[in-house]
């Protein structure tokens, strides 16, 4: 049942996906950045979809350290990882934007260096985990790490408000710029997309977790014998 | 023979526990820390000889003449000040592995706040005397003023190092027990450390062109406030990862 409803999930994300590509592709060039623009419809859904994920493994860390339960901790590993995928492809989209644009692949700015920050820390937090091997132990420092690492993420945020930077001011919730209503909804729809398969990623990294703890428990029992 | 109660055993085996405020611990802590180091000085003396060497190999990676260092002059001194300080806190968890003294540490009737507390000041006071000891060995190497504005720059050396005590006495303890710990240490910590380090150098570079800290106050607020976020994170984690 669950796995049909991850397919299903996964096929409609796809779905609303090629829909709005097919959309995306017909709108007309935009005044200043001609055709560069439509790469937006990715790079704020993956953002959205990247804050999504490690806020989820901010929460699944927290409840582990209440609970110690296990469930949590994988669930944690299992949103960094989609959440670091994520924030890869914003980090790409974003270049690939700013070369045509800015003239450059990347700018050292505030909000371009903390989201760098962050994926340095996430990816030394997956590193991190490798790194020890007994598994209470594991899931408690990476459950703190992965707090300490969260608290960076609101500094990233509010960079682009407290210092000046070259980043385009954000269009969304913001007096400057304008975003007419029909992209709106295209956007709207692609965010949504990009939620569903964080979803579904998460699950499928949740389920291989869970088997490969089992296939550890298994191990060490037949070590014990 | 009546065989005795505790009410009858000698004074000196139901002594009374001693009991002693936070503070009394913490320092404790700190005095047992500071003696072990400056017994063997190992550390402090790494730390030294390897902040000079990066002093040595920045001359080559620019011209070091008075202009060009008035730019780069906060850049290069916290990052020797950020090298040189993870050589000491490197330390300060696994020295007490050996022994088991680790165990004997959170056994002892204090909390897991009050340990990390006493170690962290203790590494502050070592990673402070190390940079205090090449500032002046800096500005002669590259002609910088930093004295010009003599309090401020104590200052922001003070806050910056605060940033990099913590977050390092933190990691020292969450890396102890794990392979590749020499290499896992820096590279959380610095990511970790990025935007006390970037409000450190903005500041240090302010100073050494003789714009003092209030002409522009965000970068001492970010300063601050990771000081004061990171403390307060540490602090009321540190028990789960020292006891679990």
């Amino acid at each position: 049942m669950r796995e049909k409803i991850l397919y299903l999930l996964a096929l409609a994300a796809f779905v609303i996906l090629a829909r709005d590509i097919y959309v995306i592709a017909r709108f007309p060039p935009e005044m200043n950045q001609g055709n560069a623009f439509k790469i937006i419809f990715f790079h704020v859904p993956s953002w959205v979809a990247a804050g999504t994920a490690v806020a989820t493994a901010l929460i699944s860390s927290v409840l582990f350290l209440i609970t110690k339960s296990f469930k949590f901790d994988a669930t944690a590993v299992a949103a960094t990882e989609v959440g670091v995928a994520f924030l890869t492809v914003g980090l790409v989209t974003g270049s690939l934007w700013a070369r045509p644009i800015w003239g450059i692949w990347w700018t050292w700015d505030e909000r371009l260096t903390t989201t760098l920050v962050l994926w340095l820390l996430y990816g030394g937090y997956l590193m991190f985990r490798h790194a020890i091997e007994e598994p209470t132990q594991r899931a408690t420092f990476s459950a703190v790490l992965s707090i300490f690492a969260f608290i960076g993420v609101p500094i990233d945020y509010f960079s682009i408000r407290w210092w000046r930077t070259q980043h385009p001011s954000p269009v969304f919730f913001s007096s400057t710029g304008s975003f007419p209503h029909d992209w709106g909804m295209v956007m709207g729809w692609n965010i949504m997309a990009f939620l569903m398969l964080t979803v579904v990623f998460v699950a499928i990294r949740l389920e291989q977790e869970q088997a490969q703890r089992e296939i550890d428990s298994l191990r060490r029992m037949a070590h014990a014998l | 023979m009546q065989p005795t109660t505790i009410a009858e055993a000698p004074s000196a085996v139901r002594a009374a526990p001693v009991r002693s405020s936070v503070v009394h611990q913490v320092l404790v802590i700190i005095a047992k820390d500071l003696r072990a180091e400056l017994r063997t000085k190992e550390a402090v003396n790494a730390a030294l000889a390897f902040a000079l060497t990066i002093l040595v190999l920045f001359s080559f990676a620019f011209d070091p003449v008075e202009e060009e260092t008035k730019m780069y002059a906060g850049g290069l001194l916290w990052i020797v000040y950020a090298f040189a300080g993870t050589l000491v806190l490197n330390r300060s968890f696994a020295r007490e592995l050996p022994n088991d003294c680790l165990d004997a540490l959170i056994a002892a009737p204090i909390s897991g706040a009050v340990l990390f507390l006493g170690k962290a000041l203790a590494n502050y006071l070592l990673v402070m005397a190390v940079e205090l000891v090449s500032l002046p060995i800096f500005g002669i190497f590259y002609y910088v003023h930093w004295y010009d504005h003599f309090w401020q720059m104590m200052l922001v050396l003070a806050l910056g190092t605060w940033g990099i005590t913590v977050i390092g006495t933190m990691f020292s303890a969450l890396t102890i027990n794990i392979r590749l710990r020499e290499v896992m240490l820096p590279l959380l910590t610095y990511p970790m450390l990025v935007p006390a380090l970037m409000a450190s150098m903005q500041l240090t570079v302010d100073l050494v062109n003789g714009r003092v800290i209030g002409s522009d106050p965000a970068w001492i607020r970010v300063l601050v406030s990771f000081d004061i976020i990171y403390t307060a994170a540490a602090l009321f984690l540190v028990e789960i990862v020292l006891v679990g």
